[in-house]
């Protein structure tokens, strides 16, 4: 039944591609690739693209991409809308595709959401416009975010291979290292807090992504997607890695209690009670607008290890921009993300301050070699691109996971809070995840 | 025309005029009530129709949409999620409320005596949390409830003390007990206060003539004569105790472990349906939420009522 109506669905796309590319070349003239010629159109043939897109996203580099676009196309009009930051944007999108009207015709998804959207068939295969030819462009963990079968449900806008942010000054002040694996982050947490009893090596409230992040780097791989058959196992060794550990932290009292983005978090990354961050890559933009006191303090080190000399590391958030099944103009949609975010609009998105997820870029000498000021004028690029080659690959995502990770908190979150361990509460998670799933019609183990 | 002047009549009419009433049906009175019928069908019933559509089916992201009966009102009825929610908004009544009304009358009995000072000021001041937004005052609270860098805090740091933190799992529903508390005793005193306020003047004097004293003028005169106030204020704070929504959805962000996304049957439906997409089954727990206040409701009516008669 869902085999059928997917392939109905590609074959009209398929029909709907082919249509194009007869319009198109026969203006174009010449070409005989058409659909590269529509999705190119975007830099060399502006001429071809005209209309009306509506691009729901909250990543602030955007707009100057629009701008530039516009100008590029100027029979197209880009109307961009925030319409709300991760999940509240995905609420509005959700029930703008159930009712069935307003849907935008870009939208941003961020990686742990898109296979939610790509399985409801809420969103456009891109793979017969033309991103199957985009293979070896983006790095492999974002680029493998994005693909569902051999379906192509978004491109990589952004990338967050994770690192150690950490403040410089307060280390040198109590003369602790900079941990290079988890156990020496051990020490220091307890160093650190021995030394000042207000700080800490790190602030956790119970976060899903970071704890899925942080399994995915040990190595564990508890989701296992096979279309619409799920496995969920938060028991293989990478996950207990990752439990056991954390979970002396807990004991320890070694974690401040304080919520990532919240006031307090802002204020204890300025004034020296939280001392790292491991997080991604798109951290320092943020770090720069809001903790302005952390200026010249703040550093940068790859990800802690399992083992020392290794150099794993994994994706912490991170963007793709997908096009809405109901766009009704599919095709300059797709036109608008690549150039935004593997054509002329990566640039201008690294001038303001993101960090791209295409290969060039990455490794291009201009881009590593930038100093950042509220670093010390270190060459933090540097450290995040490393980290962006050195992901662990082959982890997969829930189909359900925005649901999955909504609930983390009532049953993970209680090992912050009370005597249940991290192990106890990922095995509830675990339970009340295969449930959802199993209701949600996925055949989940 | 006169038809429209007779139509009201019509009930106080003798048996010799109804005959000539139901011989012509007259649409004229439709045509008044109609109006109000539209709205009141497009805001009021087809909501409820639509949930009660949407609580027999069940979509799902993998095979679509299907009737399932009367499956999710069983299914809801064995969640545990679902009375885990409903028995903590029930303890939350049975403590919250008479606390929060006995505070209500006994300031509607102060500002009633005649003997306090600067009358006027006092019932604006108690009353002026109603007039602060609910989300205002949960966000302000939740900043005074912060035991690092909050009121409890800063406590705790001057005096040495180590408060228990509010919004810990233990304290959490007490806190917010503490909030709603704050924000609807002045709302429910005004409700006492403009009842005992009709009470005839009367009453006070023959009570004095015969020699009772302060108590039990209260006893057997005020707390009689607002009894109805008593119970339209009761019956108000049960139903805003099982919607209680607000505070802990904001709080939430503060406390993620110690409110979770089942804490109130309504917070359980907003998930459902917002994180979970599952729709249909947040209708059911809705309705069936709607019917268990309206008994309770209409259950604390009837005896109230009872007593007074």
């Amino acid at each position: 039944m869902t085999t059928t109506s997917t392939f109905r669905r590609t074959l009209r796309i398929a029909a709907a591609a082919g249509a194009l590319s007869l319009t198109l070349a026969a203006c174009g003239g010449g070409s005989d690739d058409a659909s590269s010629t529509a999705t190119d159109g975007a830099s060399a043939d502006s001429g071809h693209l005209s209309g009306k897109i509506t691009v729901w996203a909250w990543e602030p580099t955007l707009k100057d991409v629009v701008t530039k676009f516009e100008a590029a196309n100027p029979d197209v009009t880009v109307d961009l809308v925030n319409a709300g930051t991760g999940n509240d944007q995905y609420t509005a999108l959700q029930n703008a595709i159930a009712a069935g009207s307003g849907v935008p015709d870009v939208a941003q998804i961020e990686y742990y959401a898109l296979p939610q959207f790509a399985i409801a068939k809420s969103l456009t295969d891109l793979a017969p416009m033309g991103a199957k030819d985009l293979d070896g462009t983006f790095t492999p963990g974002p680029w493998a975010s994005v693909k569902q079968g051999d379906g192509i449900y978004g491109l990589p806008m952004d990338s967050g291979p994770m690192a150690l942010f950490y403040n410089k000054e307060l280390f040198d002040k109590y003369k602790i290292e900079v941990p290079k694996t988890w156990d020496q982050y051990l020490e220091a947490a307890r160093a650190l807090h021995k030394a000042d009893p207000k700080a800490y090596i790190a602030n956790d409230t119970g976060d899903a992504g970071f704890t899925t992040s942080m399994i995915w780097q040990a190595g564990g791989k508890p989701y296992t997607v096979d279309g619409t058959n799920v496995g969920i196992d938060f028991t293989d060794p990478g996950s207990a890695k990752f439990a056991t550990f954390w979970q002396k932290l807990i004991d320890e009292k070694l974690l401040a209690p304080t919520s990532s983005w919240s006031d307090e978090w802002y204020q204890g990354l300025g004034n020296g009670t939280i001392a790292t961050l491991t997080i991604g890559a798109w951290m320092p933009a943020n770090l720069e607008s809001g903790v302005p006191d952390g200026s010249g303090k703040w550093a940068v080190a790859p990800m802690p290890q399992w083992t020392e000399g290794e150099t794993a590391s994994s994706e912490n958030g991170g963007s793709s921009l997908a096009v809405p099944a109901a766009s009704k103009n599919a095709d300059l949609a797709y036109a608008f993300i690549k150039y935004a975010n593997a054509g002329d609009g990566v640039q201008t998105r690294i001038d303001g301050g993101a960090f791209p997820a295409t290969t060039a870029d990455l490794n291009s000498d201009a881009f590593k070699n930038k100093e950042f000021p509220y670093f010390g004028g270190q060459k933090v690029n540097e450290v995040l691109a490393q980290s962006a080659a050195d992901v662990v690959t082959g982890w997969q995502y829930l189909p359900f996971q925005v649901y999955s990770n909504s609930i983390f908190n009532d049953t993970v979150g209680k090992a912050y809070v009370s005597s249940t361990t991290l192990t106890d509460g990922l095995a509830a998670w675990q339970k009340a995840s295969i449930d959802y799933g199993n209701q949600q019609g996925f055949t989940v183990k | 025309m006169a038809e429209v002047a007779t139509a009201p009549m019509v009930p106080a009419a003798p048996t010799g005029q109804r005959k000539v009433r139901r011989s012509r049906r007259s649409w004229v009175g439709w045509g008044f009530v109609g109006p109000f019928m539209i709205v009141f069908a497009l805001v009021f019933l087809a909501p409820i129709a639509y949930s009660i559509y949407l609580s027999l089916f069940r979509q799902q992201l993998v095979g679509g949409n299907s009737f399932v009966g009367f499956d999710n009102y069983t299914a809801a009825l064995s969640d545990p999620k679902f009375w885990d929610a409903f028995w903590r908004v029930a303890l939350f009544l049975v403590v919250q409320v008479p606390i929060m009304l006995g505070i209500a009358l006994l300031v509607a009995l102060a500002l009633d005596s005649g003997r306090l000072y600067g009358r006027n000021f006092f019932r604006i001041s108690i009353f002026l949390p109603y007039a602060v937004p609910a989300v205002v005052a949960t966000l302000m609270w939740g900043f005074m409830y912060g035991s690092r860098f909050g009121l409890i805090g800063n406590i705790n740091d001057a005096f040495g003390t180590s408060l228990p933190n509010p919004l810990s799992p233990d304290w959490v529903l007490a806190s917010i007990g503490n909030i709603v508390t704050w924000e609807f005793v002045g709302y429910n005193m005004l409700i006492f206060y403009s009842a005992l306020r009709v009470v005839p003047a009367t009453l006070y004097e023959a009570a004095e003539i015969d020699g009772a004293g302060q108590w039990r003028v209260i006893r057997s005169i005020k707390i009689p004569a607002i009894r109805g106030a008593l119970v339209i204020a009761t019956i108000f704070s049960i139903i805003g105790s099982f919607q209680l929504f607000n505070e802990p959805s904001i709080l939430k962000s503060l406390a993620p472990n110690a409110i979770s996304t089942y804490f109130t049957p309504n917070l359980y439906a907003y998930s459902l349906s917002f994180s979970g997409q599952q729709y249909n089954y947040s209708a059911t727990v809705a309705i069936i939420m709607g019917i268990i206040t309206m008994v309770i409701a209409y259950v604390v009516q009837l005896r109230g009522m009872r007593k007074e008669a």
